[in-house]
């Protein structure tokens, strides 16, 4: 088919002529002019164009099934530890890579090709359908009624009063037979989010080097991380243990201290207090020397460790509880009681 | 509407066999009935409408990959010794959940890509469906008879949160035990009842050995189980209550205009599905989520700087971040209110969208059909009260960055916190108020267009030598699309006394409403729009003044 062929009334040119506004209505300018007449697309008229569009759509199927090949091939021929560089992602892996951009490829061409195809060989022209009311029609409301009052009344629900009630207490009480069941998903609190491993007497060891710590080891400015002796990273229960009993040990200048009580629990400038934010327990570790501020990375709450840890900055709700320590005999550094107080976020019953 | 296919002609002798296979399911399914109804139903045509066609492809890319992530992750959380083809881990404790997401990383051939897709099909679903509701929102689609439908999407946006958030903790990475420990110490904050919910979720205290294995549960067969039938529903509710529809020439509240769904609908959405998914798997190739192998695994004695949640946790993030922290001690107790309001704001927060359009309705009184969209400028009130909304969540979508916008434009934290804290009550009244006044301007403008004609661009010099500029009428169907919309009057509670003046109780919610009405309707939240007199009047005249 030439383009001599297509009817004139077919023609880009005519069509337009169609479209033209019409004259405002003499009653209502602004009152609904209908649907706009259909306008044919290139590949409605002319052959050659739909071919085009065959052929486009054809492609993209076809490049769909070449990648599929494409997907297979690398991940049976790429090794799964390659590491390649490609501007500008920097070093990632290779099969990674081949496996995403094949599959996406032969993913995103049959996508393409069916648009391709709906938007240029399906009609295209709009239609209008009728819409309906969602609600019934008052005769089958009516009938709906009816039919449940008759349904209803012969289930005598409504006269045999004792019946209806102890079934309404049947079925509110089954459920709870489900409630009972779930009792033993955990233990009940207690006093467990009260206590942690320390007591009287427990070494403080450093967590890098599993050794017990003198008062020397730490230097005045430097925040050490530490554990209760005993406590090995391979027992079980040593994740509940440390996410309650982690301690960072700070060392200040005694004079540095304002708050009394810091001054009475620490050693020679030691201080040691709870790693657990008292917000909602992420674990501090940003320590600023000069200011003597530590600062939770999660939520920022900042607590001056000169000053009884109080909170200077952020959502954090109270200090951070102290351990009270000293040395033994051999001159170790030992806790001389647990936490005062519970450590980690508050909670209805810590008071 | 019929068609040719109906009678095109059959070959002598037996029907083709997708015929027969097609007669042998109708005597036994009736499909045919259902055929009648949705093989050539109507979809009207617009960009907007396939952002939830995204959310759908999504959540069933989610679905596929999810399943074969199953067939290789452990939900344990036995402490195991690594000692796989990932060196810089050999030796590490782990649990075997976090050990088997390395395992599928890195010895699973094609696995890092699956958990990439998963990963990232699951950020571009929540995404898709806060778009998709903004779209809904803003044009009103969401006014009777699709309220209902509009809960659905609410649930499937909330459900997806907590689907997301169960999913990405599995696992057991540094990062996504730092925010299970977030969330514990938010459960902590309840009142009374806070640490028996702790107790029993982590089976005792946090961690515990059993977190993994109960999200597993609620990640991939509770929750999903809830969305997927909320999602056939809402698809139910789309085909029965048939699509909406922009106002335009031969749109009308009892019609929908646009083209069936077979073919061209089969055709578009359906290779919607594949470019949505070519798109995803793509960005999974080429961008790296949830690095789990850089991040380590879990322990509650450690953390990593820039902790971030999932985006959309990142609004909850920043409530509990912006917050003081208060806390009341009475009687042996404590009130956390720095983490507990947080929490109840998030709640009542999320809860304002699934109110919204009950309570429109209620200030409207309106009962009847809405099928024709809303252009966002011509309901000005509604418009500002979802951007005062978006701007609230914005806001608090960098509290819940506060660290990273500090350390990436160099500003205190302090001072972005307390930007935080006062822009969450300020930016949301700015934000209405400017909307506000945007959509009036709009609707001048709208107004002067239909009244005055389009600004043609061509200067005219008239012959006593001023310069006008032509304005060109608009055509019917451009004066049609601008006029459909309908005005409302503000609602007014009529006089308080009787002709016998007696006075009438007015009831508050009458008061309330009244008020209402007049702040959505009143002549200071809308402008008239132009009337037939009105544009004869100046039409008539010859040529512009």
């Amino acid at each position: 088919m030439s383009s001599q062929d297509i009817p004139e009334e077919n023609l880009p040119a005519a069509q337009r002529g169609t479209h033209a506004p019409k004259p405002a209505d003499d009653k209502n300018p602004f009152a609904d002019p209908g649907l706009p007449p259909h306008e044919h697309r290139i590949q409605d008229i002319d052959e050659r164009a739909a071919k085009r569009s065959e052929r486009t759509v054809a492609l993209l199927f076809t490049v769909s099934m070449l990648a599929t090949i494409g997907f297979i091939a690398s991940f049976v021929a790429i090794p799964h530890d390659k590491s390649i560089y490609v501007f500008p992602l920097g070093h990632i892996n290779a099969m990674n890579l081949a496996l995403g951009l094949t599959l996406g490829v032969a993913l995103f061409t049959i996508g393409a090709g069916a648009v391709h195809w709906a938007r240029t060989l399906m009609s295209d022209e709009e239609v209008a359908d009728e819409r309906h009311p969602i609600e019934a029609s008052p005769e089958v409301r009516a009938k709906v009624h009816a039919d449940f009052k008759q349904g209803a009344k012969e289930s005598v629900i409504g006269r045999r009063k004792l019946i209806r009630n102890t079934m309404l207490g049947a079925l509110t009480l089954v459920p709870l037979s489900g409630v009972v069941l779930l009792r033993d998903l955990g233990p009940l609190p207690g006093t467990k989010l009260r206590h942690t491993l320390w007591n009287k007497g427990k070494l403080l060891v450093n967590m890098n080097t599993n050794e017990p710590m003198r008062p020397s080891d730490i230097a005045v400015g430097s925040l050490t991380f530490a554990k209760p002796e005993g406590l090995d990273e391979h027992d079980h229960g040593f994740q509940n243990e440390i996410a309650k009993a982690a301690l960072m040990l700070i060392r200040l200048e005694p004079e540095a201290i304002k708050d009394k009580r810091e001054l009475e629990w620490s050693h020679e400038g030691i201080v040691a207090y709870s790693k657990i934010c008292t917000h909602v327990g992420c674990p501090i570790s940003l320590y600023e020397q000069q200011t003597h501020h530590a600062l939770c990375p999660c939520h920022q709450s900042t607590f001056d460790l000169a000053d009884g840890a109080r909170v200077i900055f952020g959502p954090a709700g109270h200090a951070l509880p102290q351990l009270r320590i000293g040395v033994n005999d051999e001159g170790y550094l030992e806790a001389l009681s647990d936490f005062e107080e519970p450590v980690g976020p508050a909670f209805w019953e810590r008071g | 509407m019929s068609t040719a296919a109906n009678e095109a002609p059959r070959s002598r002798g037996k029907a083709p066999a997708g015929e027969r296979v097609a007669d042998w399911a109708d005597g036994r399914l009736g499909i045919y009935s259902l055929a009648k109804a949705n093989m050539r139903k109507i979809f009207p045509d617009h960009w907007s409408f396939m952002l939830g066609e995204i959310c759908l492809y999504s959540f069933i890319i989610i679905i596929l990959t999810g399943v074969y992530l199953t067939l290789f992750f452990h939900p344990s959380m036995n402490e195991v010794e690594y000692h796989g083809s990932y060196v810089p881990m050999q030796g590490q404790l782990m649990s075997e959940a976090y050990k088997s997401t390395l395992d599928i990383s890195f010895d699973v051939r094609g696995g890092l890509l699956i958990r990439q897709i998963h990963h990232w099909a699951a950020i571009i679903f929540l995404a898709g469906m806060f778009v998709h509701m903004m779209r809904v929102f803003f044009t009103g689609a969401f006014r009777k008879p699709r309220e209902i439908n509009w809960l659905f999407g609410f649930l499937l946006f909330v459900l997806g949160m907590f689907t997301g958030f169960t999913g990405y903790s599995l696992p057991d990475d540094l990062l996504s035990g730092t925010g299970v420990r977030f969330t514990q110490g938010a459960i902590l904050s309840v009142p009374i009842v806070g640490t028996y919910i702790s107790m029993f979720l982590f089976g005792g205290e946090f961690p515990g050995t059993d977190f993994v294995a109960r999200f597993y549960s609620i990640h991939i067969l509770l929750l999903p189980g809830i969305m997927l039938g909320l999602v056939v529903g809402h698809l139910i509710l789309v085909f029965y209550h048939k699509h909406t529809q922009f106002a335009g020439p031969g749109k009308t509240n009892k019609n929908v205009v646009g083209m069936p769904l077979l073919p061209v609908y089969m055709a578009k959405a359906g290779g919607f599905f594949f470019l949505v998914f070519g798109v995803i798997a793509a960005i999974a190739g080429i961008a790296s989520v949830n690095p789990i192998w850089s991040i380590g695994p879990y322990r509650p004695d450690q953390v990593s700087t820039g902790a971030q949640p999932d985006w959309y946790m990142g609004f909850a993030e920043g409530l509990v971040r912006a917050m003081p922290g208060w806390e009341i001690n009475f009687w042996g107790h404590t009130l956390v209110l720095g983490v507990f309001v947080p929490l109840v704001i998030f709640g009542l927060f999320l809860a304002i969208i699934a109110l919204y359009p009950f309570i429109e309705s209620w200030v409207t009184g309106d009962k009847r059909e809405h099928h024709i969209l809303d252009r966002p400028r011509n309901a000005p009130t509604r418009t500002a009260f979802g951007v005062a909304w978006v701007t609230a969540y914005m806001i608090m979508l960098i509290g819940g960055g506060n660290d990273i916008v500090a350390t990436h434009f160099h500003l205190s934290i302090n001072a972005v916190t307390w930007f935080v804290r006062i822009g969450f009550f300020a930016g949301p009244v700015i934000a209405f108020v400017i909307t506000k006044r945007i959509c009036l301007g709009l609707q001048r403008r709208d107004k002067e267009k239909v009244l005055h004609g389009r600004e043609s661009g061509i200067i005219k010099r008239l012959p006593h030598g001023e310069f006008i500029e032509v304005h060109e009428p608009l055509s019917q169907e451009q004066l049609h699309t601008l006029t459909a919309h309908e005005q409302y009057k503000s609602a007014e509670i009529g006089p308080t006394v009787d002709e016998n003046g007696v006075q009438r109780k007015v009831k508050r919610t009458d008061k309330l409403r009244a008020k209402l009405s007049k702040s959505y309707y009143g002549p200071e939240s809308q402008i008239p729009k132009p009337t037939v007199e009105e544009y004869k009047e100046i039409t008539s005249g010859h040529g512009h003044h």
